[in-house]
Parts: structure tokens; sequence; C-alpha cells
């Protein structure tokens, strides 16, 4: 069987000896492929590649500035925030200073109002005592003038002794200020 | 021709063990045989079947890189993915440096031309690996060993030749011995390993699978109810070396790109060698 194998190897060429035209058709086959590979195949693939590692990047990079962006943002907003808050305080505090001031300013305001108002009230108590005491004098004269007339049976119509009596009378009364009314009225007896 | 589809390579003496000529069909297109065996110039079916490799993968190719999405579809993916594998595993790990990818399109070639090819042995109809041929060997090989002894020259000058088998560090008394050692392994030995390794791993794997094959006819032909029976542990043991055929297919592939980058490297480096 082995023998039969080798006779029929050697009947035949060497299986190491070419056939030509196989190798030329190898050889053309592999310039054709390889003409195709650098021409379409290569750049097509590293285009591609060069195309993915660019996108890759970019859109770390853009993720990267997205990220910073939002942190600027943050911060910004916790400053505004901080900002708002010390500036709330302040209004805080400004308004009840203010207040304050408002509420002592009223109060002074009250008390200078109603000092005003008793004072008033003591002119126009003075003033209405003066009148009364003016009317009084008058009157009292008067009365004082009739009941003496009657007293005395006497007529003091007379303008010029009852002029006379009225003003001892009321010269009297200026002395003593207390007691006038029964002085005068002791007096005109 | 065929012994799987010929009871008659069934002799009345035995069985006949199909030969290396068996893996060579007839002409498809037979034009005069006016140059003897050296070149004949038969147009037969492992020529067709380099064309269409050719095609194959041209065509896998161009549809794999024509759409260029930055999310790539499935074809794309795995075109980029075969692209890849040569270009970094191959070509930037071995060659490296900054300008590996001059080296690209020759090993990128390189490795799907050698394992379609292959693959076409595993294929059923097809059934036959291209680089079983010595021719088709040879030429692949040749290629390299012109490309790599280009690149060295080209970077060294002729001084290439000297840094190639001169190797730096060795006394001088040694350098009559060792010289010679270095030719013949460099410039000889190499360059025909390098198509042999190829060609000898087709032909021998397509040759069990014949063997296989036409045993198991044999057998099946004979009447005989035992060796019938027996050519089921023929037919496993082939199924077996089969797989290990279609593993050697594409291990092979990956070899000789791996080697011709690895000599690509040599002959740029010779220097640091």
């Amino acid at each position: 069987m082995l023998n039969a194998a080798i006779m029929a190897a050697e009947e035949g060429s060497s299986p190491l000896a070419p056939n030509w035209w196989e190798f030329l058709v190898t050889l053309a086959g592999f310039a054709v492929l390889m003409f195709i590979v650098i021409k379409y195949v290569m750049p097509a693939f590293e285009k591609t590649f060069e195309e993915r590692t660019a996108a890759i990047e970019g859109g770390i990079a853009k993720a990267e500035a997205a990220q910073a962006e939002a942190n600027a943002a943050l911060e910004e907003y916790k400053q505004q925030l901080v900002d708002a808050r010390t500036e709330a305080n302040r209004i805080r505090e400004e308004a009840r200073a203010e207040g304050a001031q408002i509420l002592a300013d009223l109060k002074e305001k009250a008390a200078a109002e109603s000092a005003r108002i008793s004072e008033q009230a003591h002119v126009q108590i003075e003033a209405e005592r003066q009148a009364a005491v003016v009317s009084l004098r008058t009157e009292v004269g008067t009365l004082a003038t009739d009941l003496a007339s009657r007293i005395v049976g006497e007529s003091l119509a007379d303008d010029a002794r009852s002029s006379r009596v009225i003003d001892r009378f009321l010269a009297d009364l200026e002395t003593s200020s207390q007691g006038a009314v029964s002085n005068s009225a002791g007096a005109a007896k | 021709m065929i012994a799987l589809a010929l009871p008659a390579a069934t002799t009345e003496e035995g069985f006949v063990a199909p030969t290396i000529e068996d893996t060579h069909y007839r002409d498809i297109l037979p034009w005069g045989d006016p140059y003897g065996v050296w070149f004949d110039p038969g147009f037969g079916k492992q020529m067709l079947m380099v064309i269409l490799s050719v095609v194959i993968i041209a065509t896998f190719f161009l549809i794999a890189s024509r759409r260029r999405q930055m999310v790539p579809g499935k074809v794309q993916f795995l075109g980029e993915s075969a692209y890849g594998f040569v270009r970094n595993s191959i070509g930037k790990d071995i060659i490296g440096g900054r300008d590996f990818m001059k080296y690209v399109p020759w090993l990128f070639t390189a490795f799907f031309f050698v394992l379609v090819n292959n693959i076409f042995g595993a294929i059923p109809f097809l059934q036959l690996p291209t680089f079983s041929h010595p021719g088709s060997a040879y030429a692949i090989a040749a290629i390299f060993y012109l490309l790599w002894v280009g690149i060295g020259i080209r970077k060294h000058g002729l001084r290439y030749f000297k840094l190639a088998v001169v190797p730096s560090g060795v006394p001088w008394y040694i350098l009559p011995i060792v010289v010679p050692i270095e030719i013949i392994s460099n410039f000889i030995v190499r360059p025909v390993t390098h198509s042999l390794r190829l060609f000898a791993t087709m032909l021998a794997g397509h040759l069990i699978v014949t063997l296989a094959g036409s045993a198991i006819e044999y057998m099946v032909m004979t009447g005989n109810i035992l060796l019938q029976g027996t050519s089921v542990l023929v037919l496993l043991g082939a199924v077996a070396m089969y797989m290990l055929e279609a593993l050697i297919m594409v291990l092979q592939a990956y070899v000789f790109t791996l080697l011709a980058a690895i000599y690509i490297e040599g002959a740029l480096n010779a220097d640091a060698h």
C-alpha cells in the first residue's frame, strides 16, 4: 500500500514541483487584492477609526465642558443664595431698626402731643377761670350792691357812691384772694 | 482523478491509496501542452479558486468598509475586527514603531488571502486548499522574501547583508562557522520553510481527508460486513482529522502572516539584532 503510494508519486512529477501557471495566478491574485486593499479598504477603515476616535474624544471633551459649566452654575447659584440670605438678614435688621426708630418717634410724638394737649387744657382752664373770675367779679359787685341796697334800704343807685363802694370792695378783694367775697360782703355790711 | 467519486479506484489487488497527483485535478480549460510539466498552461480548479478567493475577500471588505458608520453594523463590525486584528495584533505588536502602517496592507492581504484559500479545503465540493499546490505557496512566500530583503536593503543599504549574517558580539574565530550558518538560515532556509510550512500542512491535511474518504469508499464497496463496520471508525477518525485540519488552516494563515511580520521587523531593525 505504502509502496503503491510512493510508486504512484514517483510516476508523476515531484510534489514540490510547482505549476508555474498557478504561481503566476497566485501572484496576480495577491497583487489585485493588495491594490484593492491599499486603494479602497484600508483608507476607509483608517478614516472610520480616526473619525470614531475623534467623535469619542470630542464627546468626552464636550461632556467635560458641560460638567464644568454645570459646576460653575452651581457655584454661582450657591453664591447667589448666600448673597440673598445675607441681603435678607440685612433687610430684616434694617427693618427692625427702622421699626424701633418709628416706635420711638411715635412715642415721642405721642408724648409731645399729650404734653401739648394738657398744656392747652391748662391754658384753657386758666382762661376760663379768668373769665369766670371776671364775670364773677362783675356779678358779685352787682349782687353785693343789690343786697347792700336792700339791707341798707337806701338806694345805692347813686352812681358816684356806688362806684366808690364797689371800687373799695374790689380793692379789698384784690388784696386777699381767698375769702374776698365774704370780706367784701362783710365790708358791704 | 477524484478517488472519492470513482469506484474504479478500487482494483482487484486491494486498496490503492490516492496520490498527490489526485490533488491536481484535470484542467478546466486545457489549451495544449507545449511546455511540458514545468509550464503546463492548463487552467485548473486551483487557479479558479485563487481568483474566487480574491473576489470573495475583495467583495467582503469593500462592503464592510463602504458604509463607514460611527456605530458599525454587523458586516462593518466584522470587517473592522478582522482588519484591526491584523493591523494591531500582528502589524503593531510585531513591527511596531512609527511606520508599521506601511506594511499593514501586505500583512492584511496575505492573512486573508491565505486564510480564505486554506478554508476552501474545509468547504464541501470546493474541498481544495489552494496552497496545497506548491506553485501558490512558492509565489506568496516569494513575495514576502523579496519584500523583506528589499526593506533591509532600502533601510541599511548593502550593509544589510553584513548585518544579517554577521551577528554582533561573536568572537572572530567563530565567525567562519557562524556566517555560513547565518547565510543558509536567513536567506535560504527561511523563505523555503516559509513556503513549505504552508504547502506541506495544507497538502498533508488534504491528503489525510482524501485518504480517509477513499478508504471508507473502498471498505464499503468490498461487500465485507466486517470492513463495512470498520469504516464507521474510519469515518469518525476522518471527521476528527477534518476538524484538526480546519484548525490548522486558520492557524497556518496566522503563522504565515506572523512570520512575514517577524521577517519584516528583522529586516527593519537588522542593526539591532
